[in-house]
């Protein structure tokens, strides 16, 4: 590509030049009259200003547009394979991995019902939600525990509010129970009540009825919501229009449990019994005085005794079956949890990564007992600076003397230096465990040297020492090698003038050697500096307590308590602190200053 | 020859049965262990007879149970799972149940009845933790300390609260960093009833309390993450005492010889055992399901003990075992369910954990690095 520019700009250049002085050029062709070899160009901008044309015609620039383009494509194509590769299965799944810090689409879509009833709750006043949010409650949570998908949302809520975790695994296995009294008076009264086919007939309307299918499609779009898979096909039930009229909810309910039974239990819908929730949307519909005159549609009969016999009937306070089942159903923090963390997306977990938390009141510190994340951020900054720095105090003399030495010598010693890479990792990182432990190598010869005492041994790893030493150890090569190609390439002979000229050693060695390495340190201390702000391993292992960085907390997020979108949240931070630093380093020392060799 | 003869007629049988079999079956399967001796004793008690069974099967082995939890997830959320049958510990089943990643099982139907008849419901017994387990081993977390390194004239530490106990034992303790266990061990000897224990550490105060406690040993601690690290620590000589997995402190002590004691005092019990992912294919899950069949009744069980010191996690499975395959050592003084070994026990709290992890998790890193 470089070529090209470079072609382009001349000739753009050389075209403007002429632009400008066209008027005097024009007059001194005509005066003077003599060939040039820049005549062509003359005569075509003397030529009424016309553009400049190429062999065939055509305008120069449109020609070597088309010809440009057809350089870059080829390009493109070139690179494309590589450029997908990378977009599929790194740029894409890190995305992916980033949304999640926001991402917080499992309380509205498992508590699909409970969320529109809390969007009027105060949180700020001093009762918990009423009736009618306990009966949402319920039939979110039903519908959840039947699809296996509420104790998802009780881990994902466990994050914030402890104990919710087994509250909603607890109310899951008890949920059936909810109204039991009212259902079991329902089937003793009529056991038609417990016939699958009578339910059926009853809720499609019988043979030949109208249908209505908006039940149906909601229902549908209730099931998608809640479990991701699709529930698209026939589900061998279309709910009658007339009872869709009269029954709405039980029809609703009817309709869900239908399609959960084809869809994900692949049974048919005529052979099973119903949900309880079903019967209890039923008895909640009777109860609640719909008017049956006018109905004469299958089992008419059946609920209009029904009706008469639940009249006597207490109605079903749900509230009473939650708190029944756990009193923390009671607990306000937990609804004030429910209603924080319902939008589709939080910054819950950004707050969560820098020590702050959500609250009704608005956005506070987390109590001084929990906050981490803070000191740990700027532990890892830290110490990576450190481990930088010390990269560079040691590598610099090494990086010298291998440049400066006869190329075979210096190549025997730069395999000293990459020897470290071809050992494993963790055998280097334990071999530092070996030396520096208070019966390890380096205090038993302090000891024996009479140095230090037997029992004062020094404690040299398990904290930020250690770390500090063997992080520095494993990532110097990548700070030497840099340097080393780049002082490669400054001669010897500059050194030697500077000194013919009076300099002093130090002097010819700052004013002159020192400078052309500066790419070398750059290029080096970016890559050391960005590697061992990600580091994992190695604090792990010999970080005890005080040396450990962020990455071991990413880490213990996405493998042991599963808080993808904390984890997600202190990446992206992560990410966002290096980029600043690399702008940062752009500013003060230039991008273009690094070297690679 | 008659015999040859019935023994041919006899193999082509379970041949052609197997074959049968083995249409429905897949003939390949994976298996998730943790590696090291533990997954050596699965191999040679479940693996082994079991491929001498099937011929033609081929069992992989996958040494991921400690990242099982994030692999599965991740594995499901990809749309696909290529493991089979996974060991993980009770509360990471809890976990991997709760998301919908494990399959629910009934025990009853999936597992062999004890020879007895015993059902297998019954036979397991509270082990049955969670909708989805299959409980196969049980083993402890608890202190093995160093014999040589006990003072003169000092009775060796047979008391959990000698962890605490920095004068009359002197010496760095290695302790698993996270709450589990520790917090625990910390009320238990700063006068809480065992009884009580879980009920003060729901409470803010409780968990300060139990911080406190650790913090007066804080700083001759070290932090250990891998089940490997306290006998390296013992053996070394780095740490008086340290607390790991009972079969660790085993083979450091009757395998490697060590001068190293076990203080069984307070142990706390906790489950290894088996899960299912979910929506396995058909094929593949019969497999599972017969391997997991054979695999956890009362003989195999108990041959699983002659590899390492975990108690089997059958009631008829305890009789059973036997002695080491190669060290010839009686293995059931070794066992954590041994009743000398176990006067005072705790059991892994798994619902406490599941609510209170994160909450005292942060706390307690944050004291940590304080």
């Amino acid at each position: 590509m470089r070529p090209f520019h470079t072609d382009k700009n001349k000739f753009d250049k050389n075209k403007d030049a002429n632009g400008d002085t066209m008027s005097d050029v024009t007059d001194a062709t005509t005066a003077k009259n003599a060939p040039t070899p820049d005549d062509a160009l003359r005569i075509s901008d003397s030529k009424a200003s016309g553009p400049v044309l190429a062999a065939d015609g055509t305008p120069l620039k449109k020609s070597l547009k088309r010809a440009l383009r057809a350089q870059k494509l080829r390009a493109l194509a070139l690179i494309a394979p590589l450029l997908i590769f990378i977009l599929i299965t790194f740029i894409a799944p890190i995305g992916d991995m980033l949304f999640r810090s926001v991402e917080n689409q499992i309380v509205s879509s498992t508590l699909q019902n409970t969320v529109v009833e809390l969007e009027d709750w105060d949180p700020a006043g001093a009762d918990i939600p009423g009736e009618p949010t306990f009966e949402a409650l319920y039939w979110d949570l039903f519908l959840a525990a039947e699809a296996k998908e509420h104790t998802k949302l009780g881990t994902r809520l466990n994050y914030e509010e402890t104990g919710v975790s087994s509250l909603f695994r607890g109310v899951g296995r008890g949920i059936d129970d909810f109204g039991e009294d009212q259902v079991e008076a329902l089937e003793d009264f009529d056991p038609v009540w417990e016939d699958e086919m009578f339910w059926y007939t009853l809720m499609s309307g019988g043979d030949g009825a109208e249908q209505n299918s908006r039940h149906l499609s909601a229902a549908r779009e209730r099931l998608t919501t809640l479990t991701t898979d699709d529930f698209i096909g026939s589900a061998g039930f279309v709910p009658g229009a007339e009872i869709s009229e009269l029954l709405p909810r039980t029809i609703s309910e009817y309709s869900t449990f239908a399609l959960f039974t084809v869809f994900a239990d692949e049974d048919v819908v005529a052979e099973e019994e119903p949900w309880e929730a079903v019967k209890v949307s039923l008895i909640q519909e009777l109860t609640s005085g719909v008017d049956l005159a006018g109905y004469s549609g299958p089992g008419a009969a059946e609920l209009r005794a029904a009706q008469d016999m639940l009249a006597d009937q207490p109605a079903i306070d749900f509230k009473q079956a939650f708190l029944d089942d756990d009193e923390d159903w009671a607990d306000s923090g937990l609804w004030e949890t429910i209603k924080l963390y319902s939008p589709p997306f939080t910054t819950g977990y950004f707050l969560k990564a820098v020590d702050l938390q959500k609250t009704v009141g608005g956005v506070e510190a987390v109590p001084d007992g929990e906050k981490i994340y803070g000191t740990l951020f700027k532990r890892t900054l830290f110490m990576s600076m450190v481990i930088m720095g010390s990269c560079i105090l040691l590598g610099y003399p090494i990086a010298w003397i291998l440049a400066n030495l006869p190329v075979r010598t210096a190549n025997l010693l730069l395999i000293l230096v990459l020897l470290p890479f071809w050992t494993s990792l963790l055998v280097r990182t334990s071999a530092w465990k070996v030396m520096l432990q208070q019966q390890g190598v380096i205090n038993d010869i302090l000891v024996w040297l009479g140095m230090i005492a037997d029992d004062s041994r020094l404690v040299m790893i398990n904290n930020q020492f250690g770390t500090i030493v063997a992080m520095t150890h494993i990532l110097l090569p990548f700070m030497i090698l840099p340097m080393y190609s780049v002082m490669q390439t400054i001669p010897q002979t500059y050194l030697r003038a500077a000194k013919s000229l009076g300099a002093t050693n130090w002097t010819a060695f700052w004013r002159v050697y020192f400078p052309q390495s500066i790419p070398g340190i750059g290029a080096g201390s970016i890559l050391v500096f960005i590697l061992s702000i990600g580091y994992y391993i190695t604090p792990e292992i010999v970080g005890g307590t005080t040396g450990t960085f962020i990455s071991n907390r990413i880490a213990y997020h996405i493998s042991s308590s599963l808080n993808w979108g904390l984890a997600a949240a202190l990446g992206s931070i992560l990410l966002a602190a290096v980029l600043i630093l690399y702008w940062a380093y752009d500013k003060i020392v230039g991008i273009d200053n690094v070297k690679l060799g | 020859m008659k015999l040859t003869k019935t023994l041919m007629a006899t193999t082509a049988l379970t041949v052609t049965a197997g074959a049968v079999l083995a249409q429905d079956m897949a003939d390949s399967m994976t298996l998730v262990s943790w590696g090291g001796a533990y997954q050596k004793s699965q191999v040679n008690a479940y693996a082994d007879p079991y491929k001498e069974m099937h011929p033609g099967l081929e069992v992989v082995w996958d040494e991921s149970s400690n990242e099982a939890v994030a692999k599965l997830r991740a594995m499901d959320e990809a749309g696909n799972v290529t493991w089979d049958v996974v060991d993980v510990v009770a509360s990471d089943a809890l976990r991997l149940c709760d998301e919908g990643l494990a399959m629910e099982i009934d025990p009853n139907e999936i597992l062999a009845a004890a020879p007895d008849g015993t059902s297998a419901e019954d036979d397991f017994g509270d082990l049955l933790v969670g909708d989805c387990f299959i409980p196969q081993i049980v083993y402890s977390t608890t202190f093995g300390y160093r014999t040589d390194m006990v003072p003169d004239g000092v009775e060796p530490p047979s008391d959990i609260c000698s962890v605490f106990d920095l004068e009359t034992y002197p010496g760095k303790r290695a302790l698993e960093k996270r709450p589990i266990n520790n917090m625990e061990w910390a009320l238990l000897c700063d006068g809480v009833a065992k009884g009580d224990v879980y009920d003060v550490l729901e409470t803010p105060e409780g968990q300060q309390q139990a911080l406190d406690k650790l913090g007066t040993i804080k700083d001759s601690v070290i932090w250990w993450s891998a089940g490997a690290d306290t006998p390296q620590l013992l053996a070394d000589g780095e740490v008086f005492m340290g607390s790991t997995y009972n079969g660790r402190l085993f083979s450091v002590i009757e395998e490697q010889d060590q001068p190293v004691a076990m203080m069984w005092d307070a142990q706390v019990f906790d489950l290894d055992g088996w899960i299912i992912p979910a929506n396995l294919p058909e094929d593949r899950l019969a497999r599972a399901l017969d391997f997991i069949m054979f695999a956890t009744d009362t003989q195999r069980l108990a041959d699983q003990a002659k590899w390492i010191s975990y108690g089997p996690a059958r009631k008829s499975s305890a009789p059973l075992v036997g002695q080491h395959a190669e060290l010839g050592i009686d293995m059931a003084p070794h066992m954590p369910t041994d009743p000398n070994n176990s006067q005072n026990t705790f059991l892994y709290n798994y619902e406490f954990w599941a609510d209170y992890r994160d909450d005292i998790d942060a706390k307690f890193q944050s004291w940590l690095a304080q």
